[in-house]
């Protein structure tokens, strides 16, 4: 049996070698566009138009090739050219508009010049262009899940299987399932999907559980506002999830799977389920899988936007065509899940791990990583930082690491003020936690978590109140209303915090929120409302000074919050003669009196801010000032 | 002359949602009678539709053997699913983490403002919706809008005005070359009958 499966698997191989080398065989460069969401909505689709055109005018043979995300997102759109006539390695190419390609195409493929100005750096090691793995952005990664995105071509079963992938899948099928388990749980890998809970356990519950039909859900219903990475891995690498996917089955007996992605993700769900009909196609899917007595067959069901969906249990009432509610657990999916079966529910990040952890053992995994939380994790990072994007980084690295050197730290030389990590659920941590290791327990330790990975970097312009809110906005419409505290608790704190950002602040609010939020805790059912208050009760402990500002002194430290800040213009700085603040004011609020002074209306003033960006840097006369009370007061009528 | 353009237009509504009605009777076919692809069915026409009537409601209550009013319970829980038709040209506002710390609020303020119409509505003439959307995934181009399918990146309340004035422009220039083809047409006919 076993033999027989190692043939099969060595012919899928075999023939994806040569298909692979018959593309190779195609001469002239290979320009790899990045096309993942985050690319497309850069203009990578002008790009790649303006690349296929300027090679049909030069008359150069050439591949171009689509690829998924390699998580540079500041950097879209990305392009990477193999032109290997010219001597010079694969280039990495960022920004790159239809002027540029334009540009790269005669110069770089014609000329011979690769345009230092453009480029970022070699993919290979090289005498010529530094080396983009020398940069922190990369060499300071460890690349488990995202190993391959943006490297192949996601719609592309071949290119993935010559990558090494399916091997993990292949060795699968040489252990007994019992075995595998034992494997992940060396391992020592925790869910990712925000909880943390010990996959091998999960999976050894399920296979234990009574029942035949069991069966396998891909949790890809990311619903944190800010975060993107399981859509990126779907998007652009499908095939990785796939092999995660049937180990899993195949581990737990499970005879079906089914995706659970957002219906926002479009993109993403083209892609996987473009993977599925290939992996059927190879014999990869369907009945038989290479040959053994295993069968799975992987459906897609769209998610239709609900946060709380993310939630098991919720999701699994949405799968049965109920309105997504949390239910009671025990009993836990792993026994009766989705129609009463023995169900397993994992994150995608989870299940990308999988075909490593076979391929290199569980002890390779376990060294990697910190004690308690092995492994590798992937944040987004946006927010007021250089280099946002996607990063997959060892767990245990500090938090000043990531944010400065792995990703340049904040630009304009303004000063760090708050991490907020784990979106929604999570907390905001102060640069006193700079030196915190990532990991499960060290973030949870000091009020946070890592939650969807999403992590926002805020600095000195950014305001902790305006922050909570903001979280606390998006929980209170998540909130599906089964829990009173949940329900109706954070509409009240949202309320408070609504009157703090307005300057309608009262004693004992700052008490209330701490009181409520701890109430909203303790009664709530499901992790949304078990961790909603989060935000706020992290902001409020490490960042109270603001707050009291808000509410004693009616003043917002950051100047953001609108009802408290007012703009003026500096007459000492105001070269009186331009009109770009006047122009570019949406409400028409500036005005000119006699003697060319400027003043705002601040009855009209929606404090949008236009004004300042508009003002010449030469000049800077456009102040932002809180209280609003301190802006000078210019009359229209008077000169 | 104004009363018959009237006529046409309510006889073609009604048209519309005969074909609307008679499109999703063909499609519900697909689908098991099975509660479990009671929100399959509703994404199925969201997405042809961009709205799902009330009439519809009932259809689908219908093929499920359930009440109206579980079906409306559920596509109501969900943020996918609209009840009203949106614009000809939809403005998503993006309102995730990024484009909230760079000002996605104030240029929701501005489209509201400009449009006159709140979020979650359409304007009275159909020509533009206004929705806030979670994170659509540029976040390095905060703050971000997306109308129809068009990505527009590093936005600014400034540039508000000139976009709808865009699309403005370009319907009025649409009907301008509509109303030279009908001339153009009529001229046709009148030379036609002439001969
Ligand atoms: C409000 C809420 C939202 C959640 N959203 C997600 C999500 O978007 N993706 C996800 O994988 N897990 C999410 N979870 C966690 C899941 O309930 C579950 O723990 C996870 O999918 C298990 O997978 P793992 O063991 O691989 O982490 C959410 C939990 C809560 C309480
Ligand atoms: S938050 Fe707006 S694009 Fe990501």
């Amino acid at each position: 049996m076993k033999m027989e499966i190692n043939q099969a698997f060595d012919k899928i191989c075999k023939d994806a070698d040569a298909h692979i080398k018959r593309l190779s065989l195609i001469k002239g460069p290979r320009i790899s566009i990045g096309m993942a969401t985050c690319g497309i909505a850069s203009g990578a689709i002008d790009t790649k138009k303006a690349f296929e055109e300027a090679l049909k005018e030069q008359g150069i043979d050439g591949q171009i090739q689509t690829v998924g995300c390699i998580g540079h997102c500041y950097a879209e759109p990305v392009v990477i050219i193999d032109h290997p006539d010219s001597g010079f390695p694969p280039i990495f190419y960022h920004h790159v508009t239809p002027g540029k390609a334009k540009m790269i195409v005669q110069s770089f493929l014609i000329d011979g010049d690769p345009l230092f100005e453009y480029l970022l750096g070699a993919t290979k090691e090289n005498e010529l262009i530094p080396q983009i793995y020398d940069f922190p952005r990369f060499s300071q990664e460890k690349r488990i899940i995202l190993q391959k995105c943006g490297i192949i071509d996601p719609e592309d079963i071949n290119a993935y299987i010559d990558e090494g992938g399916y091997s993990g899948l292949a060795r699968a099928f040489q252990l007994a399932p019992d075995e595998i388990i034992s494997e992940i749980i060396s391992s020592g890998i925790r869910g990712r999907g925000g909880a943390g809970f010990p996959t091998g356990k999960k999976w050894g519950f399920a296979r234990e559980a009574e029942g035949q039909d069991k069966i396998m859900i891909l949790n890809a219903d990311e619903g944190d506002p800010g975060a993107y990475m399981d859509r990126t891995i779907l998007e652009s690498n499908p095939h990785q999830i796939l092999e995660g996917m049937i180990i899993c089955a195949y581990a737990i007996g499970a005879g079906s799977a089914i995706v659970y992605v957002r219906s926002e993700y479009p993109r993403a769900i083209e892609m996987i389920s473009g993977a599925i009909s290939q992996a059927e196609e190879l014999g990869l899917l369907g009945n038989s899988i290479l040959g053994s007595s295993f069968d799975l067959k992987i459906s897609v069901f769209k998610g239709s936007g609900a946060f709380v969906c993310g939630e098991e249990t919720a999701l699994i009432q949405s799968l049965e065509g109920e309105r997504g509610m949390p239910q009671h657990r025990p009993p836990y999916p792993v026994q009766h899940g989705l129609g009463n079966r023995p169900t397993v529910i994992n994150n995608v990040k989870t299940i990308a791990s999988v075909p490593a952890i076979l391929n290199n053992g569980g002890d390779w995994y376990r060294s990697i990583g910190t004690k308690d939380s092995p492994g590798t994790a992937v944040f987004s990072i946006v927010g007021n930082v250089l280099h946002a994007g996607l990063v997959e980084i060892p767990m245990g690295v500090d938090l000043k690491t990531l944010i400065f050197d792995i990703c340049g730290g904040i630009p304009d030389k303004k000063k760090f003020k708050a991490v907020q990590i784990g979106g929604p659920s999570g907390g905001c941590l102060s640069s006193d936690f700079l030196d915190t290791p990532i990991d499960f327990d060290s973030l949870a330790g000091a009020g946070a978590m890592i939650g969807s990975g999403g992590m926002v970097v805020l600095d000195e312009d950014n305001c902790m109140v305006n922050i909570a809110r903001y979280f606390l906005e998006f929980t209170q419409n998540e909130s599906c209303g089964k829990c009173t505290f949940c329900r109706i608790g954070t509409y009240h704190l949202l309320r408070i915090l609504d009157r703090i950002t307005k300057g309608q602040g009262r004693e004992g609010d700052l008490e209330q929120l701490k009181t409520l939020s701890e109430t909203i805790i303790e009664g709530s059912l499901c992790g949304l409302g078990k961790t909603a208050p989060n935000p706020v009760l992290t902001s409020l402990r490490y960042f109270r000074d603001e707050y009291e500002a808000h509410v004693l002194e009616k003043r917002c430290p950051a100047c953001v919050c609108r009802s408290l800040t007012a703009f003026y213009i500096d007459l000492d700085k105001c070269a009186r003669g331009c009109d770009a603040c006047v122009g570019s004011c949406p409400v028409d609020a500036i005005f000119t009196t006699k003697n060319r002074k400027k003043g705002v209306d601040q009855a009209l003033c929606v404090k949008c801010g236009e004004c300042q960006v508009a003002c010449p840097p030469e000049y800077n006369a456009v102040i932002r000032v809180s209280p609003p009370e301190k802006a000078p007061i210019i009359e229209k009528s008077v000169n | 002359m104004s009363k018959k353009t009237h006529l046409d237009e309510s006889s073609n509504l009604f048209a519309q949602e005969e074909a609307m009605l008679n499109d999703i009777r063909c499609r519900l076919k697909d689908y098991s009678a099975e509660r479990r692809d009671l929100i399959p069915i509703l994404q199925m026409i969201q997405e042809k539709y961009a709205y799902i009537a009330p009439i519809t409601i009932q259809m689908v209550s219908d093929h499920l053997n359930i009440g109206a009013c579980e079906v409306y319970s559920v596509a109501s829980f969900y943020n996918q699913f609209k009840f009203n038709p949106p614009g000809k040209h939809p403005v998503k506002v993006c309102m995730g983490t990024a484009c909230h710390v760079k000002g996605g609020d104030i240029i929701l303020e501005n489209f509201e403002r400009k449009l006159e119409i709140k979020e979650g509505k359409t304007t009275p003439d159909r020509e533009f919706s206004i929705e806030r959307v979670a994170c659509v995934g540029c976040c390095a181009l905060a703050p971000v809008v997306v109308i129809g399918e068009t990505v527009h990146g590093n936005m600014a309340p400034s540039k508000v005005e000139g976009l709808i004035l865009g699309f403005q422009i370009e319907k009025e220039k649409q009907a301008r070359l509509k109303e030279k083809q009908a001339r153009l047409k009529e001229k046709r006919d009148a030379d036609e009958n002439g001969n």
